[in-house]
Order: structure tokens, then C-alpha cells, then sequence
């Protein structure tokens, strides 16, 4: 089944096909998000973004997307304005949104909301994150840098770092790299372990999963190190917070003993997860991975309005 | 022989083989309220069972159950086993079967999932496995072991 006309709400809408598709169109979306070359491929077309919560980074992407396509955007940025503050359910503001454009980009507080929006549009909606919940858009972003990289998703030894018991995004990227058959190494402090079920889960599709306490050991014989970011509110105190980010940072010393070909990434925005020393070696791939966040936004788009990604 | 404390009724629904100490759970699905105010409710609790060890036994007088609380029956107490009874004869025996889809049985227990906001949905749930139950919150995505302490 093609894209063509399909919501994108959770990372698991997608089979490892579907997947694959997606990231054949960002390897050839790359010169249009670069410049050098311009498309009208999404000319006519019109994407509603709906952004209920801040983002800088998401809403630009897809409006840069779609812009260097050729399409058009027209938004909601400031919910404070809005009939959402008037108290218009989510469900209402899609049905009217979806009557205007030819598809739906949502960003909303509340997890689910993207699922309740595809129900309520008649057009195609993606998920641009909803709360703590989902955001497949990233997980895509994310393969396609590691596609990048390595030329392969299957196979890889990948360490997740950081808060995986609340991070929802390491979640759904954990579940992707699993149909791909990659190894996961799960790095972090005891109170932010990956959620058992979550673990069972993964295990159930087959994926290898296996936990360690030392992070210079993991990071030796890895391809990947994805760091995410430790939130202050996850903890009681301020002493903990700091005993707990301390040890979970990446610097030059952690990196010296790695492979050289394992990449370091990142969401962004970051914290103090990396040091600023990383950025200039060759392992720092958290800028080219920002980057790739429009040609996969080009090529989903794509194919999700015309069927193809070319 | 050995008699059950329990009189027999002569149309209604037997639910036996339910789980050690979920009758009243059980109960609370059925919804004692919506029942016909002439109707007898017994429930026996704590009861010598070869298949379960112990049991519990709901029988409740003059009341057929709809597949919705069937479903809702086959997630806390999956052993169930349900009989109809009509002029004191068992009509109709079933084994619950756990759905696909739980809808509007459970509450997500995400305060943030967008079926807890003012939302006109109701929740629902995948089953995400079925030994021992997880459920998957269709909505958030939320995996849930623990529904019995978040009925709706």
C-alpha cells in the first residue's frame, strides 16, 4: 500500500517497506533542501500547520519543506489567538482545517491528539508531536541520518543514553531500529530505565536489547550513540539532577576509545548532554541530522500529497 | 455432595469460574444499578474450583449481558466462563474471548492522553498481549498492566 492519502501519526502506521520508501525520497530530496536544485513538485498544494504548542525547529522544517517544493502553507502558530482558546474541541478545529487545506500538520500538548485528529480529518494528518507521545517524523529523520552514515539500517549496534523511561521519541525510534534488526544498548541512570513493557515489546519483535552500566565500554564497539536529553523535572532535587546529568555526559574523553565510524546523535535541542568539544569531530552528526529533518519532511510530504518522492 | 449456598434462578446469567476475588469487580461491570429491582444477585465468593483452585460466582436473576460488558467481563476475569439460563435450564454456554479492541471499559491512565481532555471520544485500547493482558491505549500508546484499577 502506498502513501499517497495516509496519516502518519505514529512511527508504527509504518512497515519496514513504507520506511524504506520514506528514506529513498530524502536521499533524493537532499539538493532540493540544499538549494541546488528547485522543485515544483508540490506546487498548488496546501499544508495547514496547526502548531498548539511551541516549536521552533518542527514548524520550520515543514514549512521549509513544503516551501522549496513549490507548495504552500498557511497556519496557526499562536494558539492564544485562536478558537482553540475560545474552547473549540481539537476534534472541530481539524474538521474545519481539514475542509480548507489538502492536509494536516498537528503539534499539540496532549498525546493522542494526533491519532483523534486523523479521525476527525478528511485529509491526511502527520503528527509533528503530540506531549510526551509521539513524533514519527524525528524517528524518520533519525534512520535516515543512520541510513546516511552507514548506507544501512540493518545490523547496527546502536546505544540509546539518557532518559529512555520517558522519552516517548527514544521509544518509537527503538521500535523502528527493531524491524531493522539492530542491536540496542540501553544506557541510563536506574531511575529512567526503559518501562519493562517497553523492553518486552521490542523483544517480542525480535530486536536484541541489553542494558549496561558502563557507558565507555558500550560506546567502544558501537555505530551509534543517540543522546537524549535528561529533564530537570524528572527529579526531587537539584543534587541529584546534576550527580545524574554529570555522568551521562558525552565529551571528547568518552569518545576517544570509540569506533571511528560511530556517529554521536542528538534531537536538539540540547543541554549540557554534549559537550561543545564534540561538535568539531568527525563523530558529531547532530547537525547534519537537524539538517536531514527537511528532505524527510519533503519526501513524507511527497508522497503523502502525490504519491511519489522524486 | 456438597451444596452451593446458592439457590438456582430461573432465567438470568450464571458467570462462574471467575478469578479468586474479582467477582465484585465483576459486579461492578454488570452494573447492579441498571438491574430490575425484583431481581436476586448472589455472589459467591472463595470457592473450591478443580480448574482454578478458587473461585468466585456471580449469578444474577432476569438479566442477559450485552457483548460490551461480555468484553469487559473477558478482561478481568479471562477464565469466566458464562451460562444462560432460561426456566432453570442452561441455554447457552460461552468461554469469554478477549476482543481485539477494548472500547470504553478502561480509562487511559495518562491524565495527559487526549481521551482524559474534553474530547468527545471514548478511550480505547489494542491488546497489546494477551498472557498476561497488556493493553495499548489506541490513542497515546500508553501500555497498560494494571486496567483493573482504572475502569471507567
Amino acid at each position: 500500500m502506498g502513501l499517497k492519502g495516509r496519516d502518519v501519526i505514529s512511527i508504527r502506521d509504518l512497515s519496514r517497506d513504507e520506511i524504506e520508501e520514506v528514506l529513498k525520497g530524502t536521499r533524493r530530496m537532499i539538493p532540493y533542501a540544499e538549494g541546488t536544485k528547485v522543485g515544483d513538485q508540490l506546487a498548488g498544494r496546501l499544508l495547514m500547520l496547526a502548531f498548539l504548542e511551541p516549536s521552533t525547529r518542527t514548524r520550520l522544517s515543514f514549512e521549509t519543506a513544503m516551501l522549496r517544493l513549490g507548495g504552500k502553507v498557511a497556519s496557526i502558530t499562536d494558539p492564544a489567538l485562536s478558537s482553540v482558546k475560545k474552547g473549540e474541541s481539537l476534534h472541530d478545529t481539524m474538521r474545519m482545517l481539514s475542509a480548507y487545506g489538502d492536509a494536516i500538520v498537528l503539534r499539540h500538548p496532549n498525546e493522542g491528539a494526533g491519532r483523534l485528529a486523523a479521525q476527525a480529518s478528511e485529509k491526511p494528518v502527520i503528527n509533528a508531536g503530540d506531549g510526551a507521545g509521539q513524533h514519527p517524523t524525528q524517528t524518520l529523520l533519525d534512520l535516515a541520518t543512520m541510513q546516511e552514515a552507514f548506507g544501512t539500517l540493518s545490523g547496527l549496534r546502536v546505544v540509546l543514553l539518557g532518559d529512555l523511561r520517558y522519552g516517548r521519541t527514544v521509544h518509537s525510534l527503538a521500535h523502528a531500529l527493531a524491524l531493522f534488526g539492530a542491536e540496542l544498548i540501553l544506557a541510563s541512570p536506574p531511575s529512567l530505565q526503559l518501562p519493562e513493557e517497553v523492553r518486552e515489546d521490542l523483544e517480542h519483535q525480535g530486536a536484541t536489547v541489553r542494558e549496561v552500566d558502563q557507558l565507555h565500554q558500550a560506546v567502544r564497539d558501537s555505530d551509534v550513540l543517540y543522546v537524549t536529553r535528561i529533564q530537570r523535572e524528572r527529579f526531587a532535587d537539584e543534587a541529584e539532577y546534576a550527580k545524574v546529568a554529570g555522568s551521562y555526559r558525552v565529551d571528547a574523553a568518552l569518545l576517544s576509545g570509540a569506533k571511528q565510524r560511530l556517529i554521536v546523535m542528538h534531537p536538539l535541542p540540547r543541554t549540557t548532554e554534549i559537550a561543545p568539544e564534540v561538535d568539531g569531530s568527525p563523530h558529531a552528526a547532530y547537525f547534519r541530522q537537524a539538517f536531514l529533518g527537511v528532505p524527510t519532511r519533503m519526501a513524507l510530504l511527497s508522497l503523502i500529497l502525490t504519491g511519489k518522492a522524486a | 455432595m456438597r451444596e452451593l449456598k446458592i439457590t438456582p434462578i430461573k432465567n438470568g446469567t450464571v458467570i462462574d469460574h471467575i478469578g479468586n476475588g474479582l467477582a465484585l469487580e465483576v459486579l461492578r461491570i454488570i452494573g447492579i444499578n441498571d438491574l430490575d429491582k425484583d431481581s436476586t444477585v448472589s455472589v459467591a465468593l472463595h470457592v473450591r474450583s478443580q480448574k482454578l483452585g478458587w473461585k468466585d460466582i456471580v449469578k444474577v436473576e432476569n438479566m442477559e449481558l450485552s457483548p460490551r460488558k461480555v468484553n469487559a467481563i473477558a478482561l478481568l476475569a479471562p477464565t469466566a466462563t458464562i451460562s444462560i439460563i432460561r426456566d432453570f435450564k442452561v441455554r447457552e454456554k460461552r468461554v469469554v474471548d478477549l476482543p481485539e479492541r477494548i472500547v470504553g471499559i478502561v480509562r487511559c491512565p495518562n491524565p495527559s492522553c487526549i481521551t482524559n481532555q474534553k474530547e468527545p471520544v471514548e478511550s480505547e485500547f489494542d491488546v497489546a498481549r494477551r498472557r498476561p493482558v497488556v493493553l495499548r491505549c489506541s490513542y497515546c500508546e500508553r501500555l497498560v498492566d494494571d486496567f483493573l484499577l482504572h475502569l471507567a
